[in-house]
């Protein structure tokens, strides 16, 4: 899960990372007492888990409370890349000389982990690594040694920070260390970390991405996500699943799709997407993995979020029985549409159902015997998908 | 001959006293898999009867390992235990640590594949959220399903544990070698590269089925080595070529990041490689047969 600025800003406070002074509002007026605070100026910056924010006019300077309040209010509603602005972090301006760049990241490639670090901060670092690759240092860090006080010293050396400054580099990306093993994040990157006027350094911005199956040593993180209350249909489709423990993405469809299996349901929307292009190009409505179970009151469940989606014109459930067998999840999916007639709910979108696998003939014949009227069978996962494309193209 | 497990596996269970380590030995054992024990300090000296057989309860994979020549373990430990049940199991120098878990914290997995290494990688790590290898009609160490394939000659290395039972179901006719589900979170321990070169020195393997997802390099990373080292024909799949970018697909590690890990650019290094990929996995698996035929 990745923070917001102001999050992760905290959270390196709470490591003793030097980082300024900031509040985090959520209404205009909020802004003028904070700004007081803050010594009567401040940089109003957009609180958004997306890039490209100043360009948009989501930082601007507040040269007093006043107009503190009144950046506060332009910015606060915006839209920025389909990203409602819900809150802005007040910050104390600081008088910039240099701009670098430092992170601490998962290098996949060598199941390690990787630091970053740069004298070119302040712009896009993927910029700075097609352009000028050599300007961007690279150190792996061995996860059970980590990073030590000579490692910090390799890292800040290897990016060709000035002499005079390596000491106090070498000290924040220890810190920096801190937050991203105490934190169990995935990353930890400050863009621009500033050297000041007066040469000391300080991370202005932050972004940190936790991984959430640490969360059962991280009591803290929950309040984190929590506060990603996002508005939006989109958002509020994400939220209602993962209440019910379900694994689910919202896209921008109309082929609504129920799986077994991460790799399978990924599969599935492939397959429907090329079957969209047969049917007014129709695409997948959503990523939904129900896993291995497949009992009544998952598929239930699953119904029921897909159902809710009013792009969805129609519903493909894609099962390949391994360890449950169809015969069972062919009982699940029956015992779903009564559970979900008894809770009220109208199910009025065509379902396009595909079980293969272990008792396929079985569990086809359950399906054929309940005779659910909006429910018809196609043995293949490709046929199933054109049936389904071709419904939801009505 | 198979790839990594066969019928003269030992095979034991770290966990096989909770639900799913239960669940579970009863189906490797009905696979006809060599369970030889179990490991659960709190229940050392006692034993689990699975309809009838009775599978003793060690205190740790050492004492296990010594008492019955045990050679792969299977882990079912929950997450927060998990790093320690492989560390465990890497100090007893064990051959092979199949991790089925799913949902360990990465910087635990990057833990103990460091701690592997530094042990110079006598322990092979399968997984972690995978669902095991399975080597037809011998053995079969994890989830699974046995009954849906039969012994064969093709060799299939996988991310995703339900596109593999689908490719051992379409391709049933044919049969397998072995299959290894090497699992889907961002840090794992066997890859497609180590299966690869397996089975290319495999001499019971004719073809091999590669399946990737979206997420870091690794199918491009095989499709260099497939170039320079596989001279067995190679069939490819990947899912994800509609998944977004930044959204975690279900597995950990499935995740489009900016313009990296996207499906198109798997494909096009495997097709590069000379491998053949198939739009569906029914394509796929047509493609394998006539791989095999022709």
């Amino acid at each position: 899960m990745d923070l917001f600025e102001y999050q992760a800003r905290d959270i390196f406070a709470k490591h003793d990372v030097p980082v300024l002074a900031g509040e985090v509002i959520e209404t205009p007026e909020a802004a003028r007492e904070v700004t007081e605070r803050l010594g009567g100026r401040a940089v109003v910056k957009a609180q958004v888990k997306t890039g490209g924010r100043g360009k948009a006019g989501g930082v601007k300077l507040a040269s007093d409370p006043a107009d503190a309040v009144e950046k506060a209010g332009q910015i606060l509603g915006m839209d920025i890349k389909g990203h409602t602005v819900q809150r802005v972090m007040l910050a104390q301006t600081a008088d910039i000389a240099e701009e670098y760049y430092v992170s601490f990241l998962l290098d996949r490639t060598n199941r390690t982990f990787l630091a970053m670090a740069s004298v070119e901060g302040g712009v896009e670092i993927e910029e700075v690594a097609a352009t000028k690759p050599e300007a961007l240092a690279k150190i792996p860090v061995d996860a059970i040694e980590g990073v030590t006080e000579a490692k910090a010293r390799e890292i800040a050396e290897a990016a060709k920070f000035p002499a005079e400054l390596i000491d106090q580099i070498a000290n924040v990306l220890i810190k920096l260390w801190d937050v991203f093993i105490k934190e169990d994040a995935l990353l930890v990157e400050v863009n621009p970390l500033v050297k000041t006027g007066e040469g000391k350094v300080i991370a202005l911005d932050g972004k940190v991405s936790l991984d959430e199956n640490a969360d059962f040593r991280q009591p803290d993180h929950e309040a984190l996500e929590a506060a990603d209350n996002q508005s939006g249909a989109a958002a509020e489709l994400e939220a209602a699943a993962k209440a019910k423990g379900l694994n689910y993405v919202k896209l921008d469809g109309q082929v609504g799709i129920i799986g077994n299996g991460a790799g399978l349901v990924m599969s599935t929307l492939d397959v429907v997407a090329y079957a969209g292009e047969k049917h007014s190009n129709v695409k997948p409505a959503n990523f939904l993995d129900i896993g291995g179970g497949a009992s009544a009151e998952v598929m239930a469940n699953g119904l029921e979020i897909i159902l809710g989606d009013p792009d969805v014109k129609s519903v493909f459930v894609n099962v390949f029985g391994g360890i449950t067998a169809c015969d069972a999840v062919a009982n699940g999916i029956v015992q779903a549409m009564e559970l979900l007639k008894s809770k009220g709910e109208d199910v009025n979108k065509p379902l396009v159902v595909r079980l293969d696998g272990n008792n396929a003939e079985l569990g086809r014949k359950i399906l054929t015997d309940a005779a659910h009227p909006l429910v018809q069978q196609v043995d293949t996962m490709d046929g199933a998908a054109d049936k389904a494309a071709e419904l939801a193209a009505k | 001959m198979a790839i990594f497990l066969n019928k003269e596996s030992k095979v034991i269970v770290q966990g096989m006293t909770g639900s799913e380590g239960q669940k579970h030995t009863k189906r490797m054992l009905a696979s006809g898999t060599n369970i030889v024990g179990g490991v659960n300090p709190r229940k050392a000296g006692t034993t689990v009867d699975f309809d009838g057989t009775e599978v003793p309860v060690f205190g740790g994979v050492k004492e296990a390992m010594e008492a019955t020549g045990a050679d792969v373990t299977v882990i079912f430990v929950p997450p927060k235990f998990s790093k320690d049940a492989v560390v465990e199991a890497i100090d007893a120098g064990i051959g092979l640590a199949v991790v089925i878990t799913e949902g360990i914290a990465v910087h635990d997995t990057a833990y103990f594949w460091d701690y592997a290494s530094q042990k110079g990688n006598k322990t092979r790590i399968v997984g972690p959220n995978c669902p095991g290898l399975i080597t037809p009609g011998q053995s079969n160490a994890g989830i699974i399903p046995a009954d849906i394939t039969k012994p064969g000659r093709i060799g299939l290395v996988s991310k995703s544990g339900t596109l593999t039972y689908q490719m051992m179901y379409e391709l049933r006719d044919i049969g397998f070698s072995t299959c290894v589900g090497i699992g889907g979170d961002p840090v794992i321990g066997t890859t497609h590269i180590d299966a690869l070169k397996a089975f290319e020195a495999d001499p019971e393997t004719d073809l091999i089925v590669m399946i990737g997802e979206i997420g870091g390099d690794a199918e491009e990373r095989a499709a260099d080595f497939i170039k320079e080292n596989v001279t067995k024909p190679v069939v490819g799949y990947v899912a994800g070529f509609t998944a977004p970018e930044g959204k975690t697909m279900g597995h950990a590690g499935a995740i489009v990041s900016g313009s990296s890990g996207t499906a198109e650019a798997k494909k096009e290094a495997l097709e590069a490689a000379g491998v053949k990929v198939g739009k569906t996995p029914s394509e796929t698996a047509r493609l394998a047969r006539e791989r095999l035929n022709g």
